[in-house]
């Protein structure tokens, strides 16, 4: 799995950060979201794919690799 | 639940409605939901916006850039007289488009982000605690609203803004006044004057003596170096003020009443100290009761289709979250309340790029209440039957007035 973040899409919502904290961080700056893991392990893909659903301003892509 | 549907269905029929139960969205949104999930409604000014009331469809008209916040866009489905004619002064970025949208709520980001509202958490536990030593201190019956559901949210929210919690009951009932859907326009005016005067004057007070608070940063951030005018941070303080007060709050008390009248749901909150399942419930509180019952305005800048029906520019929508949260194709039996369910993908806080910018700081706040409270008073009880509690059918923000309660 590779995750895209598009951090000029994120509004800060921090729901990415709460179901895949491995995955995702929120910068301490603007709270913008940061991506800690653009190829996560088969173990957090679950709440990666979770992430990308909740995220209210469509900025996480998933794509198979 | 079944409701007995009415016989004639008018074409556009008038919203708000009224509710059956005092907990569910009322019947008439079912009936929409099923029969014609994309409809005409009729507003307060003979205005005839579209209602969206399915899940995937109110994600997608809130998502999609082609729908517009902008209370000054011709169109918009205003909810109020007063919202209608307050448009046109300092605007906010609630009620904006990007890219100025984003602009400014980046500016508020880092101050809800998760990390914060969690390194909160001990003294909103400490705040919560203290509250509930006052309460049962105190005489029985006591008023929750006043002694509990409103004291904890004003506190934090007074803490983190910089702003005075002495002066609460001043802008309690201010921002009540503003939430009113009997506020007149007059009315409504003036209580935003009064409150941005208010904050004004502290924004003035924060640049020349600023301390560890939002209101400070923005001050000394944005009004020292000509970034925003002192009237911009004053109504960005009275927006958090307002909506950190009245959402919390009527979450609390309501969120309260549902609990007590369903014991075995409250049991699982009192049976556990893991804060994932705490965290689950609150999320199905969230969705369960959608205080924010009124839906979430926009108005279409182009021609879209929203579940087979065309929207042409100019045409007002609302997303009516609460009715979406209560959709089975989203929430399998979506009218019970199940603390175990998965409900995180509620649209409780909205969607899309308006989505509720406190929401970390509400999860924390829901959190340590609904783990804390009924564990701490076990045998708290209404003390006035559900039937004779005062709903708050008039606000835009849905609780109940007061919620007397004995232990
Ligand atoms: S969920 Fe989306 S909008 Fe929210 S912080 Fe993460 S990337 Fe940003």
């Amino acid at each position: 799995m590779k995750v895209i973040l598009d951090q000029d899409k994120c509004v800060g919502s921090g729901q990415c950060v709460l179901v895949a904290p491995e995955v995702f961080d929120q910068r301490d700056e603007d709270g913008i979201a940061v991506l800690l893991d653009p190829d996560p392990p088969a173990g957090r893909h679950a709440e990666t794919r979770e992430a990308a659903r909740l995220c209210p301003a469509l900025a996480i892509e998933l794509a198979d690799s | 639940m079944t409701e007995t549907l009415p016989p004639h269905p008018p074409l556009a029929p008038e919203f708000p409605m009224a509710r059956g139960c005092p907990f569910d969205p009322p019947p008439e949104l079912r009936r929409i939901q099923h029969e014609a999930p994309v409809s005409r409604v009729t507003l307060w000014d003979g205005s005839t916006p579209w209602l969206i009331t399915r899940y995937d469809d109110v994600r997608a008209v809130l998502a999609d850039p082609r729908v517009s916040a902008d209370i000054d866009r011709p169109g918009y489905p205003h909810s109020t007289e007063g919202s209608a004619t307050r448009s046109s002064r300092v605007k906010l970025f609630i009620t904006m488009d990007d890219p100025e949208h984003a602009a400014q709520r980046r500016l508020l980001t880092s101050d809800f982000m998760v990390k914060k509202m969690e390194a909160l958490r001990p003294r909103i536990q400490e705040i919560v605690d203290g509250l509930i030593d006052d309460l049962l201190a105190g005489p029985r019956p006591a008023d929750l609203v006043r002694e509990f559901a409103l004291p904890v949210p004003s506190l934090v929210i007074c803490e983190l803004l910089g702003v005075p919690y002495a002066d609460r009951d001043f802008f309690h009932r201010l921002s009540k006044t503003l939430v009113s859907r009997e506020t007149t326009a007059e009315q409504g005016a003036a209580a935003v004057a009064e409150l941005t005067g208010y904050l004004g004057d502290l924004v003035d007070r924060k640049l020349a003596d600023p301390g560890q608070d939002v209101l400070s940063r923005l001050a000394t951030g944005q009004l020292g170096t000509g970034l925003m005018t002192r009237e911009q941070i004053a109504s960005m303080g009275l927006l958090l003020l307002v909506a950190g007060h009245e959402t919390t709050a009527n979450m609390i008390a309501l969120g309260t009443v549902v609990l007590l009248e369903n014991p075995e749901q409250l049991d699982r909150l009192r049976a556990t100290d893991d804060p994932k399942v705490v965290a689950n419930a609150v999320e199905e509180l969230l969705r369960h009761l959608t205080i924010v019952h009124g839906g979430r305005r926009r108005v279409a800048t182009e021609d879209l289709e929203v579940g087979g029906q065309l929207i042409r520019a100019g045409e007002g929508i609302i997303a009516a979250s609460d009715i979406a949260n209560r959709d089975g194709a989203a929430f399998p039996d979506p009218d019970a309340l199940d603390l175990g369910r998965e409900a995180r993908h509620h649209v409780a806080f909205g969607y899309g790029v308006h989505q509720c910018l406190g929401q970390p700081l509400a999860r924390v706040e829901l959190q340590v209440v609904y783990s804390t409270l009924y564990r701490r008073v076990p045998t708290l009880a209404l003390a006035k039957p559900v039937s004779e509690l005062g709903f708050k059918h008039d606000m835009l923000v849905y609780g109940v007035h007061e919620l007397p309660v004995t232990w």
